[in-house]
């Protein structure tokens, strides 16, 4: 065998496999994505029953419903995504390899983000059943999406730091709902904006704001993604 | 020196601590290339912690080490493409199949000619024929054959193996025994730890001891007898000063 260059191997080809790897665990033993949505379709409905509103005042809520729905399934997949590498001891594996040890942010980032999307997928459908909302709007599915990636970008930093805990469970959403408010406020607003069909110059700024806010804290896990797992 | 006497891993005056606790206070080491050092010591001793330090997997607080011609952890990227590490947890994926897992991770390592590698690589761990089976349904012994296979499956020149047999019984330790014995014949420099002195003693080329955050003992295979081994170890453990053999 030729052996391996001493170079690291590129950022892009370890991301990948990183994706392809829980991409492939996850589609085999459906054990996140059950939870997720299992989870996300109990917070509808709990919410269809709680607020037995008129259907002008379910206009009003339907932005909140749908974030907090999003952000309680997210924060579930978040802990368990990287809680697996530890608990297998897979994390050493990861580690070792010689590689940017941000591509196994980016591989965490992406997966979880394909989880997320899967969840919103089917909770936009059956939110839109119960509620009677028509929410196949181009401008919502964008914020739905912005908000996404911020979401997961901050939460997969946290839940890299979080897993190293005993109390990792508690800590992660203790960590993360803070950090994230920004990205609730602007995605709720924007995602309102959109339902109440306000013009594109009201709710541009917090499209602007998730955009900040995705870039910063992509940019910020890049850098320090390496000090958070080193031991 | 020539190539194969010429140190593959120096370590000197290594400390590492843990908050208050000094776990290595000083440790001096050195493997030479197709070097097999069984490195025994008591529970607590600061064994995988040392190992961890080899594998760039924990910083050390003071001390110089070099793996490969590589020095850590200014270079671990280089280091660890020239490591294989094997502990007591198999480090594989349970709902990937025995292919699957050899595949993400010589995509980790950039392994040319990958699907070649990881049949050769199934072969030589004797689960060729299991290879689409989930990694869950496979014995302790079997996850702990392919973690040789995945350890070596880039071909690194220093393997670190950390009490590679906890939990196997005794058919599936002698089967590791056997693949073991195949992988240290291939010239690879090897550094083991365990408690089952009889078992290293079937394997190693040199056996260090450490003990007290130091290697308080050093000797070549062939400077001892397997019947004194046990007792090289105990006055090794129980030695106020140190003991070089």
């Amino acid at each position: 065998m030729t052996p391996a260059s001493n170079e690291r191997t590129s950022l892009w080809r370890a991301t990948r496999a990183v994706v392809w790897k829980d991409l492939t665990a996850e589609l085999r033993s459906r054990e996140l994505l059950s939870a997720m949505l299992v989870f996300a379709l109990l917070v509808i409905l709990t919410f269809n029953f709680a607020l037995d509103l008129d259907p002008k005042t379910r206009g009003s809520v339907t932005s909140g419903v749908l974030w907090v729905t999003f952000i309680f399934a997210g924060t579930l997949g978040l802990n368990r995504s990287m809680a697996v590498e530890k608990d297998r001891g897979c994390l050493d594996g990861l580690l070792l390899a010689p590689m940017d040890r941000s591509a196994i942010y980016f591989g965490k980032a992406v997966a979880n983000l394909a989880f997320m999307l899967i969840v919103e997928a089917v909770v936009l459908p059956l939110y839109s059943v119960l509620y009677n909302v028509n929410l196949f709007r181009p401008g919502l599915l964008l914020m739905i999406a912005l908000g996404s990636v911020g979401y997961v970008a901050v939460g997969t930093l946290l839940s890299s730091m979080a897993v190293q805990a005993r109390t990792r469970d508690m800590l992660l959403p203790i960590l993360l709902f803070p950090v994230t408010l920004p990205v609730l406020i602007a995605a709720v607003k924007g995602s309102a904006g959109f339902l109440s069909g306000l013009p594109m110059t009201d709710i541009q700024p917090w499209i602007n704001l998730l955009l900040v806010y995705d870039v910063i804290f992509i940019a910020v896990a890049f850098i320090v993604f390496d000090y958070v797992v080193e031991e | 020196m020539t190539e194969t006497q010429a140190p593959l891993i120096q370590v000197t005056g290594l400390v590492k601590r843990f908050g208050l606790k000094t776990v290595l206070r000083g440790v001096d080491f050195t493997a030479s290339r197709g070097e097999f050092v069984a490195l025994l010591g008591p529970n607590g001793a600061g064994k995988t912690t040392f190992l961890r330090i080899l594998a760039s997997l924990s910083r050390p607080n003071a001390g110089e080490v070099w793996v490969a011609g590589h020095r850590l952890p200014h270079q671990a990227a280089a280091v660890r493409r020239g490591l294989g590490v094997v502990s007591h947890q198999p480090l594989l994926y349970g709902d990937l199949t025995a292919e699957e897992n050899l595949r993400f991770f010589g995509r980790l390592y950039d392994v040319p000619a990958l699907e070649e590698r990881i049949a050769e690589m199934l072969r030589l761990v004797g689960l060729y024929r299991r290879r689409r089976d989930l990694v869950r349904t496979y014995s302790r012994g079997m996850q702990q054959r392919l973690a040789i296979a995945r350890a070596i499956l880039h071909d690194p020149e220093v393997l670190l193996l950390d009490e590679p047999y906890t939990g196997l019984d005794q058919d599936a330790s002698a089967m590791l025994d056997e693949v073991l014995q195949q992988v240290a014949s291939q010239g690879r420099t090897v550094v083991m730890t365990s408690h089952d002195l009889s078992r290293i003693a079937l394997l190693a080329s040199r056996f260090d001891v450490l003990a007290r955050g130091r290697i308080a003992a050093s000797v070549q295979r062939s400077e001892i007898a397997d019947t004194q081994l046990l007792d090289f170890y105990r006055s090794a453990v129980a030695a106020p000063a140190e003991v070089r053999a």
